[in-house]
Order: C-alpha cells, then sequence, then structure tokens
C-alpha cells in the first residue's frame, strides 16, 4: 500500500505576524517557514507505519502545493524520510485552489492513504483533506488520532465530542490528522539529510482553477487593556472582581 | 432562497452551540432578507426539534435514515448539499467542530462554494460577501470575501451571543433515501466519558502548566474549577507528561477553546499556548513571574506560587458559593 502526506509550509509557530501592501500580504521578511505541525505529524505516523513490514506499506510520498521557494521544506520532509515528493508548481491560493491541484496531480497514482493535517496554521481553514476526498471520489475520515493497520485493514480511531470512536474504512481513504496521530514529530538525521538530495521530486504544472474565496485584508487582534495585578497576600479578591467587576462567574 | 443551518444532536439532545448556530444563522437570513431553516440529523424528537424555533428558525428540516446513525462524511455531504441546492441555499452555517470540520469542505466542493472557517462575527459585507476569521492560529485576524453564489461558514463556538424570537416554526420530516452501500465508515467501538462537563462547551476553565510542578498538586485547581461550575484545561507539557489526561490539552496543537473566563495557573504563555486560549473574554493568570508571557494576555494577574495563591481562591470561591 502507498501513502501520501499532503504537506503545507508555514511561518515557525513562534512568529509574529506582519502584514504589508495594505494589510493584504504577509510580510515574509525574516520568516522561518516550517512544515506544518499537524503535517509533520501525519509525515511520521506514515514512517512509522511503513518501518512496521506488517503494514505492507511500501512508500510515503509528500505532496505540496507551492512555487521553488518552498523547495526547502519538501527537501526537509525528504530528509526525515519520506521516499519521493510531488511538487505542484503554483502559488497556494486559497484551500479549493490547493485541493484540486492536489487531486489532480495525484488521481492517477492510486494511494491507498491519504494524510491531511486538520488544519494549517496559516490559514486555519480546516478544509483541504475534506475537499481531496470529494475531488477523488474516495472517502474520508476527520478528527483521526490514530491509525493502524491491521490484517491489511486501517484502523482508526475518531475524536469526537467527549470521547472517541474506533472504526474501519477500506482503502481508498483520506485521513484528516489531529493530536495523538503521533507522538513527537521525528527529526531529520544527518544520513537523511544527505539521502534527500538525491530523492526524486516530480514538479507538475497547476491546471486552471478559479479559487473560491480571497483575502481582502489582514487585522491584528484587538490589544487587551493592561493586566491589572492582585496582591497575592490577599489573593481571593480576585473571586471578588470576577464575580462583581468582570461578572463572569 | 434560505439559510440552511446544520444543526448536530448529542443523543437526540441539542446543546448550546445548536442554539448559537441558529441565532446567528438567523441574523444572517434577516440580513439577506430571507428565511432561516434548520436541519437535523438522525433521532430528535419534535418537543426537541421545536426548541430551534426559539431561536429564529422559521423551518425545521428532520432528516433520518438508519445511514445517518454513524458520521460517514461523504454520505451526510450528499444528504445536506442535496437539500441545500432544494432549498435554494444560499448560505450553509455548520459549527466550527469536529463534524463541522468534517462536512464543510465536501459541501465546498460539491456546491462550489467558498468556505469561510472558524467565523466569530457576523458577515463583514454581504456585497462582496465578507467574514470576519482567525487566521495564523489567533495572532491576527482576516476579511475574507466568499466568490461564490453559495457560501459555507463554520462559526467558531461560544463566539455569537443567543438571541431568542416568537416561536413560528413548521417542522418537516423527510427520508433522504441513502443508499446504504456507500457508507464507507463501519464505527466498531464508541468510548464516551459520561457526565463529564466538556472543555469546548464550558464558559469557565481552569488550566494548570508546568507550574504546577507534580500531577499530585491538581487537587485545589480541580476543587477550583468545580466551585465554579467550571473544566479543567491544561498546557501541552502537561499532558505530554501524562500529569492531565490529552482531552484537557489546549493551544495550537490541541483544543481551541473561547470561555468567557480562562484561568491559566503556572502557564507560561507561550504563543502556541496562547493560541487556543486568546479567545477567552477575560484571562486571568497566577505565575510565580512577573515577566511571564501569559501577563501580556491577561486583563488580571497574581504574581505568586501557585500552591499558595489557589487555596486562597478556592476559599474565597467557596464564600461566593456559600451566599
Ligand atoms: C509546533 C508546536 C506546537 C505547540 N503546541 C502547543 C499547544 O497546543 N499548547 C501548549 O500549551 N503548548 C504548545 N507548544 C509548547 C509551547 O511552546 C510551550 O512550551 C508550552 O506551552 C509551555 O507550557 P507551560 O506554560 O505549562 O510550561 P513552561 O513554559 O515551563 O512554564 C511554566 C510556567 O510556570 C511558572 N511557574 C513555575 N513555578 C511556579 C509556581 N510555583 N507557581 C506559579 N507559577 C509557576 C513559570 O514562571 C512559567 O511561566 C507547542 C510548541 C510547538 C513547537
Amino acid at each position: 500500500m502507498k501513502i501520501l502526506v499532503c504537506i503545507s509550509n508555514v511561518p515557525d509557530t513562534t512568529t509574529k505576524v506582519k502584514f504589508v501592501e495594505n494589510n493584504t500580504k504577509l510580510d515574509t521578511n525574516g520568516i522561518q517557514w516550517v512544515i506544518n505541525p499537524w503535517d509533520e505529524l501525519s509525515l511520521t505516523r506514515a514512517l512509522e507505519l511503513k518501518d512496521d513490514s506488517s503494514t505492507g506499506i511500501t512508500s510515503v510520498t509528500v505532496a505540496h502545493v507551492g512555487e521553488a521557494s518552498s523547495e526547502p521544506t519538501i527537501r526537509k520532509a525528504l530528509a526525515i524520510g519520506a521516499d519521493n515528493a510531488i511538487r505542484v508548481n503554483g502559488e497556494p491560493v486559497d484551500a479549493y485552489y490547493v485541493a484540486a491541484q492536489l487531486s489532480e496531480a495525484v488521481k492517477n497514482e492510486n494511494f491507498d492513504i491519504i494524510l491531511c493535517g486538520i488544519e494549517s496554521s496559516d490559514h486555519n481553514g480546516s478544509t483541504v483533506g475534506g475537499m481531496i476526498s470529494e475531488f477523488l471520489d474516495i472517502a474520508s475520515v476527520s478528527a483521526v488520532s490514530s491509525l493502524s493497520i491491521e490484517n491489511g485493514e486501517a484502523v482508526i480511531s475518531r475524536e469526537i465530542d467527549g470521547g472517541k470512536e474506533i472504526l474501519t474504512v477500506p482503502v481508498p481513504f483520506v485521513a484528516v490528522v489531529q493530536k495523538g496521530i503521533a507522538k513527537e514529530p521525528r527529526i531529520a538525521a544527518m544520513r537523511g539529510i544527505m539521502m534527500a538530495r538525491s530523492k526524486p521530486v516530480k514538479v507538475v504544472e497547476p491546471i486552471a482553477v478559479d479559487p473560491l474565496t480571497s483575502v481582502e485584508a489582514f487585522e491584528m487582534p484587538e490589544t487587551r487593556a493592561a493586566c491589572k495585578f492582585i496582591d497575592p497576600a490577599t489573593a481571593g479578591d480576585l473571586i471578588d472582581i470576577l464575580q462583581n467587576e468582570a461578572k463572569v462567574i | 432562497m434560505s439559510v440552511l443551518i446544520y444543526t448536530e444532536n448529542w443523543d437526540g439532545k441539542f446543546k448550546k452551540l445548536s442554539f448559537e448556530l441558529i441565532s446567528y444563522g438567523s441574523k444572517i437570513a434577516e440580513m439577506l432578507n430571507t428565511k432561516a431553516i434548520a436541519l437535523s440529523t438522525g433521532n430528535v424528537d419534535d418537543d426537541e426539534l421545536k426548541k430551534l424555533g426559539n431561536y429564529g428558525a422559521s423551518g425545521i428540516l428532520s432528516v433520518n435514515s438508519n445511514n445517518l446513525n454513524v458520521l460517514d462524511n461523504r454520505t451526510f455531504v450528499k444528504v445536506i448539499s442535496d437539500i441545500a441546492v432544494k432549498e435554494n441555499a444560499k448560505v450553509v452555517l455548520l459549527a466550527n467542530n469536529n463534524t463541522g470540520k468534517a462536512l464543510a469542505p465536501g459541501l465546498s466542493v460539491r456546491l462550489k462554494a467558498g468556505v469561510g472557517a472558524g467565523v466569530s462575527k457576523l458577515p463583514v459585507s454581504l456585497d462582496p460577501f465578507t467574514v470576519f476569521k482567525r487566521v495564523f492560529s489567533g495572532n491576527a485576524y482576516a476579511r475574507v470575501v466568499l466568490n461564490t453564489d453559495i457560501r459555507i461558514i463554520t462559526l467558531a463556538q461560544n463566539s455569537f451571543d443567543l438571541t431568542e424570537t416568537d416561536n413560528n416554526a413548521s417542522i418537516n420530516k423527510l427520508d433522504p433515501g441513502v443508499d446504504g452501500s456507500v457508507v464507507a465508515t463501519q464505527v466498531k467501538e464508541t468510548r464516551k466519558q459520561e457526565g463529564k462537563l466538556l472543555l469546548t462547551d464550558a464558559e469557565i476553565v481552569v488550566s494548570g502548566g508546568r507550574g504546577m510542578k507534580s500531577p499530585d498538586n491538581w487537587g485545589p485547581l480541580t476543587e477550583l474549577a468545580d466551585l465554579l461550575g467550571g473544566a479543567t484545561a491544561c498546557s501541552r507539557p502537561v499532558s505530554d507528561e501524562g500529569w492531565r489526561p490529552h482531552e484537557e490539552h489546549t493551544g495550537q496543537t490541541g483544543k481551541i477553546i473561547a470561555p468567557n473566563l480562562y484561568i491559566a495557573i503556572g502557564i507560561s504563555g507561550a504563543t502556541q499556548h496562547l493560541a487556543g486560549v486568546s479567545s477567552s473574554k477575560y484571562i486571568v493568570a497566577v505565575n510565580s513571574d512577573k515577566d511571564a508571557p501569559i501577563f501580556e494576555a491577561a486583563q488580571y494577574g497574581i504574581v505568586g506560587d501557585a500552591m499558595k495563591v489557589l487555596p486562597k481562591l478556592v476559599e474565597a470561591a467557596k464564600n461566593t458559593r456559600g451566599k
């Protein structure tokens, strides 16, 4: 079986974002780009499954929509252990565009399991995985917190409000993953970094797709009023303040 | 024309979240000069369905079929999108929770409808249809134009106040005729924690970080949460260490919540933690380090040792509750 991991590259999660061109574009100056945290965990889980020969997973491919500038993110995924990569050479303008491009690029590749993260930490859309399932006309499961292969069958746990469900779904399918899918992201070792240089990256040109949404402008969050400090000796006063001043309890 | 609101139920009951959606959806319907239709799937009795009318839904559609007992994304997407077309929906509204996130993307492709995900306010403009949503994990917001004839919105939980209205709703039952052979998801087992207030539903949350020092120290923190009628949460290292269960992990990679009150105890306030809690209406911090970044996000703070401060808070909460 073959696994595809869709990866997005996003600003490092500690970035203090700023915007330019009348707040319509992200100021990319000085930004450190990383693999979206969820995608890093998906990749880790895919590689763990491949390491276990009983799963029958034979290859792990990563796919990404982005211009040549995002090549380092792809190389990083290859260094972590992906076997090969597909890059659709287009600017990822919205989730629909990205999902349509990824679907087109992989529709004849017969992947059995397609992993996407629950969201990318930039646009927080939670939509690409579910869209791919619809484009490719295959099943999808969302909020996946564990994935294993037992006797050739995919066994998934899915988070529901206040609990979880253990379920199975026949391949091919898209799994949209969240916390729990892997414990710690796998880190590239020196050997992996060397090997990544010679791993194949297939670059495909985008098809014509009209995005469905566009960002008109970004805004910074409202600044909160300065913190009011309460003397720790009379800490109990806080409860009174929350009750009578803030009126939240 | 209509605004179609997908309302989820939990064992046949709606939650505040469902009523928030209806309140929000009816406001949009009013802005668009049209009606709000609530769609419910599965087994919900008439008394419960009727409640949706209290928040402005003028039509209630109840769809039932054995093939809708388990959430199979594509089956649900097909049912909802067929109804959206039939009702000439211009806006399809879902919650930005597990279910909404599972269904919105499929609906987007089927209906060729732009998605505004995690929206927290009414649309800022109708023409072009523009929504306001959090981006960069709460470090910024964006006005996003949905350039399509039909638009999908997923509403952030606890971001919109309930508005009660006269109830004029009529209930219509529909058998969607789902073909069981397309249901791919086979649920083998369901594990539920009964009777616990869910973190995402809670209006008050008391949360502990590494500054709590040891899992053995959580007693007064849980007691405070109980006294205030709230839920407990924690930072990521705390759940990674196994001090607290994973469901309590809040932040970028955990749960994203927006309670009215978030009390952070022994939490430094890393960007990734704030990403999950910055939409809280009030943030209160207790931390021994006066320079901890959490104080920049908090409206009220106490600089002190958690183990000394917590008992005082518990004591004071007992006194108020006693009154
Ligand atoms: C990709 C990525 C995703 C992440 N996602 C998340 C996430 O979702 N959620 C999350 O929480 N973190 C996340 N993190 C981790 C985050 O960066 C921080 O490391 C984490 O939030 C710190 O947890 P903490 O505040 O409990 O611990 P610390 O940073 O160790 O802070 C402990 C605090 O307790 C205070 N303290 C110590 N002793 C006492 C005392 N006796 N009384 C009172 N206060 C005391 C200290 O002053 C300090 O401020 C993520 C990191 C990365 C890289």
